[in-house]
């Protein structure tokens, strides 16, 4: 029930916000087509603001990534996470989670067919994806769009949720799956 | 930035050297820069699309109508910015599309949001703390239905794929509660940030 309603919602979101917007803007007599264009300006200077914010993020962040560094991590650390019956295949997720979106999904990806259906890997890191947001992403390019270079606590903040993000996604998994 | 900028950099190198993997770690520099254009050249078309649609939105009152239904909330959240600012109904759109998983529309309607908090902020090189809370909520990605997730799920034939959302929410949940009081505390001792110049 719920899933069938959350599908609905999740389809007709979109369509549902634009006949909106544009139905409310016709009733107000806005001039729908100049407004629109006047806009859609802005487009253009915005994307390419955000590249050399872009470009210092994901340069480092792919350098960090070819280094091998984060295998070294989770050589380190699977002891540990042992111990919380966290399977050591997840791993590689809890880094990369907050720095590369499309590197995440990449893994997971790797996990789910690796070691198929219907396992608690696949499950938790599942969990673990569905549930975050790229965090240096998100904070190179909306603050790349303003020209901020001073983020102050936002990135320990970013960082200390996805840590608390890790260890609630492992206690959920561990009560309902394990 | 500067030190995280400088230490993801130098482990790299060092890291890579110690793996032996130099070549790859600067390979990636290539790689990076070139993704990186890529990515922003990706997001123009939508990215005019949406700033276009805001657009309406703003001048037929929309967005003045939904800031003012969820103005009790924001009050409390974004207590130093003015809450008949367009960037109180912006923040709720770009909260909104991201909820439905609308990650086109969200980060169009995220940085125009930025942009008006950027209007109220006193020094336009540091985040204001109006900024880092609506920076908190869109890191802590609150989402009702991972739809990517389920869709590699079902690809690999899970029997019960939709199992996961449950536990999804629940966390996603947890960490943007965590998320919002963190930047609550941290604001409260943070050093304020100055007026004027730039160090």
């Amino acid at each position: 029930m719920f899933q069938s309603i959350m599908n609905v919602l999740s389809l007709w979101a979109l369509p549902g916000i634009i006949l909106l917007i544009l139905t409310m803007g016709l009733i107000k007599k806005v001039p729908l087509y100049e407004v629109f264009t006047d806009g859609a300006k802005e487009g253009f200077k915005v994307s390419v603001n955000i590249i050399p914010y872009l470009v210092a993020i994901i340069v480092a962040i792919s350098m960090l990534r070819a280094s091998g560094l984060i295998e070294m991590a989770g050589e380190v650390f699977a002891p540990l996470l042992a111990h919380f019956n966290v399977p050591v295949d997840v791993m590689p997720i809890m880094i990369v989670r907050s720095l590369s979106g499309s590197a995440a999904l990449g893994v997971f990806s790797d996990i789910a067919h690796s070691l198929g259906p219907d396992n608690y890997a696949t499950t938790l890191a599942a969990v673990m994806v569905g549930s975050s947001e790229t965090t240096f992403y998100v904070l190179a390019v909306y603050f790349g769009a303003v020209g901020i270079s001073k983020l102050r606590y936002a990135l320990l903040v970013g960082l200390i949720a996805d840590v608390i993000g890790i260890v609630t996604a492992v206690t959920v998994c561990n009560l309902m799956f394990a | 930035m500067n030190y995280i900028f400088y230490f993801l950099v130098v482990i790299s190198i060092i890291a890579g050297a110690v793996n032996g993997r130099l070549q790859d770690v600067v390979n990636a520099i290539l790689t990076g820069a070139e993704l990186s254009v890529k990515v922003a050249f990706s997001l123009i078309g939508i990215m005019a699309f949406w700033l276009g649609m805001m657009k309406i939105a703003e001048k037929c009152g929309l967005i003045a109508l939904i800031a003012k239904l969820i103005k009790p909330v924001t009050k409390k959240l974004f207590d130093e910015i003015p809450q008949d600012s367009p960037a109180v109904g912006d923040i709720a759109m770009s909260f909104a599309a991201n909820a439905f998983g609308l990650t086109n529309a969200a980060t169009p309607i995220g940085i125009k949001a930025m942009e008006e908090l950027q209007h109220h902020n006193i020094n336009k090189k540091s985040a204001s703390n109006a900024m880092c809370m609506f920076l908190a909520m869109n890191t802590a990605g609150f989402q009702l239905i991972p739809a990517t997730v389920i869709a590699v799920l079902i690809g690999v034939g899970y029997k019960n794929p939709t199992s996961i959302i449950a536990p999804t929410l629940v966390v996603t949940a947890i960490t943007f509660t965590c998320s919002i009081l963190l930047a609550k505390l941290f604001q409260s001792f943070w050093k304020p940030q100055k007026a004027g110049g730039d160090e």
